[in-house]
């Protein structure tokens, strides 16, 4: 079989549904609205047409040929995900989810966030679509991306700063968990990435697939061939499913995920999950994860909110597990220098969590010599990261420092 | 071994039916968790659910939430549960039930956790976050040992979902009173009525009502139509503010509701 035709519940060993029978009602209505949507080629269109007039698909794909250079001179290529509205990926998946809370006829959505990216995307949804909206978002995440808190309440949403456990994104999944079990009638859940219970890794993906094979097209057309590599950060991962999955079944073509090391994988604090974790259930699913002796969460560490979470969507544990995709990790400051490095040479500011994915692609560049073409998701802008790397390299008068 | 399809059967002959009592293990110390349900028991709990403290526990509501978080910051270990298991089934004669989330008995091993827990005295497990069609590995484990396993049922659960969670389990289904988390509410909802009697009629020999009970009234009126009532936030946050007699005392005020008149 086609690793693209691989579909929930199992991804191999990974996946299935890990979650309190109260929520089975949900997620199986859920699944069947999705798996009619997918027949109607009404839902396709309407989704089609949402990316043409309002995310503004497709998205570009930009060459960086003065970033390539500090690495030996193969070919970079960026897919531009950061040119969406919103500014990231995430709106393609939330779109096509809130289109299937209008089918199910729900009033209401919930979702977690970690930088807010998802946050964001989601409250927009919700006030194109005339949602309530609540967003949970860590503590810690909401200190370190208060613009982001301030945009989902300027669009109308409730955003809830969660304050259990680590006060990160898996406590906010936690809380808005807890949320769904207690409004499962009126409320959807629009979860943000390819990780959680079936139906959500295959769903996001599909929603998210757009990257990949607008890319792959917009690639051939530019080069004549396809990329050697294919590259992108993964945290939960949908990003990286998003940009993988038109090349799964390419032999040819080499697949990594870069995952947040942190200060360092070989230090406590980082969230290299594939890397460093072992498999356990988490979140509703079956995958690899950080955790102790005795399958305790181990709070992750990353300097980019959006891949600070201790899980991973069980696709990509099947793909590591396979071997069809190779998952490495990055640290905070070789991720900074590359976000450091595209914005002086190329003028693009990328999101730290996308940074990952462009330090991984300076180190395949060199591996892989100047013959090699990489395909990178830039899968969001730096906009709402300009303090932490204000901070990081001191780029604030000092009087005005906070 | 000693599994609880006899007590709740004896309660409801001799009462109106079986009294559950909650308490994480290691909450507020392991000692005191061991003497909290001990008294629990003295004080007229038939059957104990003991909790084990895990990072992301989605059933639960706050007042569980801080307790094993407080439990896993004073070092609460997986080997605790038995320990605590041992100490309390060599103490008195109600049956142990751990009250686990998944991911800690996966990453100990099935079979090694069911061993280990047959070896100290317990009863079986309540899954909260396992639903049968997940349990493959757990239900051949508990048939090969004689552990009782209690899945869940919701309200939202349909006809064919409760013929299988009743087939799975062993000892009791426990039905969620309400849709949402652990907590204490003031109106129990009418929808564990109607879920209490849906899996009466689909052949459940035991169902046992939780979420939201904790007074004596609530578990009265749940013993009007169940085998059982499930207390867990109530005792829990009586131990955090009163310690063990705290406990024990509304152990005794609960006790009188599995006795009508």
């Amino acid at each position: 079989m086609a690793l693209r035709a691989q579909t929930g519940p199992y991804f191999g060993d990974f996946g299935g549904r890990f979650v309190p029978e109260s929520l089975i009602a949900a997620l199986d209505e859920l699944g069947e609205a999705y798996s009619l949507a997918k027949l109607d080629p009404a839902f396709a269109e309407e989704l089609a047409e949402l990316g043409r007039s309002y995310t503004g698909r497709p998205s570009i794909i930009t060459e960086v040929p003065r970033f390539a250079a500090h690495a030996g001179g193969a070919r970079i290529i960026l897919k531009r995900e950061d040119l969406n509205h919103t500014g990231s990926h995430k709106i393609n998946n939330v779109l096509g989810q809130a289109l299937l809370t209008k089918r199910i006829g729900k009033t209401r959505v919930i979702a977690e966030t970690g930088a807010g990216q998802h946050g964001v995307a989601t409250a927009t949804a919700a006030a194109l679509f005339d949602l309530d909206c609540t967003i949970y978002m860590g503590e810690v995440d909401t200190e370190r991306q208060a613009l982001n808190v301030a945009r989902m309440r300027l669009l109308g949403a409730e955003v809830i700063a969660v304050t259990s456990g680590s006060r990160t994104l898996k406590d906010a999944i936690n809380d808005a968990m807890r949320d769904w079990v207690t409004n499962v009638e009126t409320t959807n859940y629009i979860f943000g990435t390819v990780a959680g219970p079936h139906p959500f890794p295959e769903m996001v993906r599909d929603f998210q697939k757009i990257i990949g094979e607008e890319a792959r097209q917009q690639v051939l057309d530019l080069t004549g061939a396809l990329p050697t590599a294919v590259a992108a950060c993964v945290g939960g991962g949908s990003n990286a499913i998003g940009l993988f999955h038109a090349f799964l079944d390419d032999a040819d073509v080499r697949i990594y995920g870069f995952e947040a090391g942190g200060e360092g994988a070989e230090t406590p604090r980082h969230a290299a999950t594939i890397t460093k974790g072992r498999p356990g259930v988490l979140h509703g699913a079956r995958s690899f994860m950080l955790q102790d002796e005795d399958g305790q969460t181990i709070e992750s560490h990353s300097i980019s909110a959006g891949l600070d979470y201790p899980g991973v969507g069980p696709e990509h544990s099947w793909l590591a597990d396979i071997g069809r995709a190779e998952y490495r990790p990055v640290t905070d400051d070789e991720a900074m220098q590359a976000l450091r490095l595209l914005t002086r040479t190329e003028g693009i500011i990328p999101a730290i969590e996308s940074a990952h994915a462009l330090a991984g692609a300076l180190e395949l560049a060199r591996e892989l010599g100047p013959d090699a073409t990489i395909l990178v998701n830039l899968s969001g802008r730096g906009d709402k990261d300009m303090d932490t790397a204000a901070k990081y390299f001191e780029l604030y008068d000092e009087e005005n420092a906070k | 071994m000693r599994t609880v399809a006899p007590v709740i059967a004896r309660r409801n002959d001799e009462a109106d039916g079986a009294l559950i009592g909650y308490l994480p293990v290691g909450f507020p110390t392991l000692d005191e968790s061991v003497e909290a349900a001990v008294a629990l028991v003295e004080n007229g709990v038939d059957i104990l659910e003991l909790g084990l403290p895990y990072s992301d526990p989605v059933m639960d509501g706050p007042v569980i939430q801080a307790a094993t978080q407080q439990a896993l910051a004073n070092g609460f270990r997986l080997s605790h549960g038995f320990e605590a298991v041992r100490r309390i089934t060599e103490r008195v004669a109600a049956p142990v039930l751990i009250m686990t989330y998944w991911n800690p008995v996966v990453q100990y091993g099935v079979d090694r956790f069911a061993d280990d827990l047959a070896a100290a005295g317990g009863a079986g497990l309540i899954t909260p976050d396992l639903i049968p069609d997940e349990g493959a590995d757990w239900i051949a484990a508990s048939d090969r040992t004689g552990l009782d396993r209690v899945f869940l049922a919701a309200p939202t659960s349909t006809d064919p979902r409760l013929a299988q969670t009743i087939d799975a389990s062993r000892g009791f289904v426990y039905a969620v009173s309400t849709m949402g988390i652990t907590g204490a509410r003031a109106d129990l909802d009418e929808a564990a009525r109607t879920l209490v009697g849906r899996l009466q009629a689909a052949g459940a020999e035991a169902s046992c009502v939780g979420v939201g009970i904790s007074t004596a009234a609530q578990v009265a009126e749940v013993l009007g139509y169940a085998q059982g009532a499930i207390v867990g936030s109530a005792l829990v946050r009586a131990l955090a503010e009163g310690g063990v007699q705290a406990a024990g005392s509304l152990a005794a005020e609960l006790a009188r509701g599995t006795r009508s008149e």
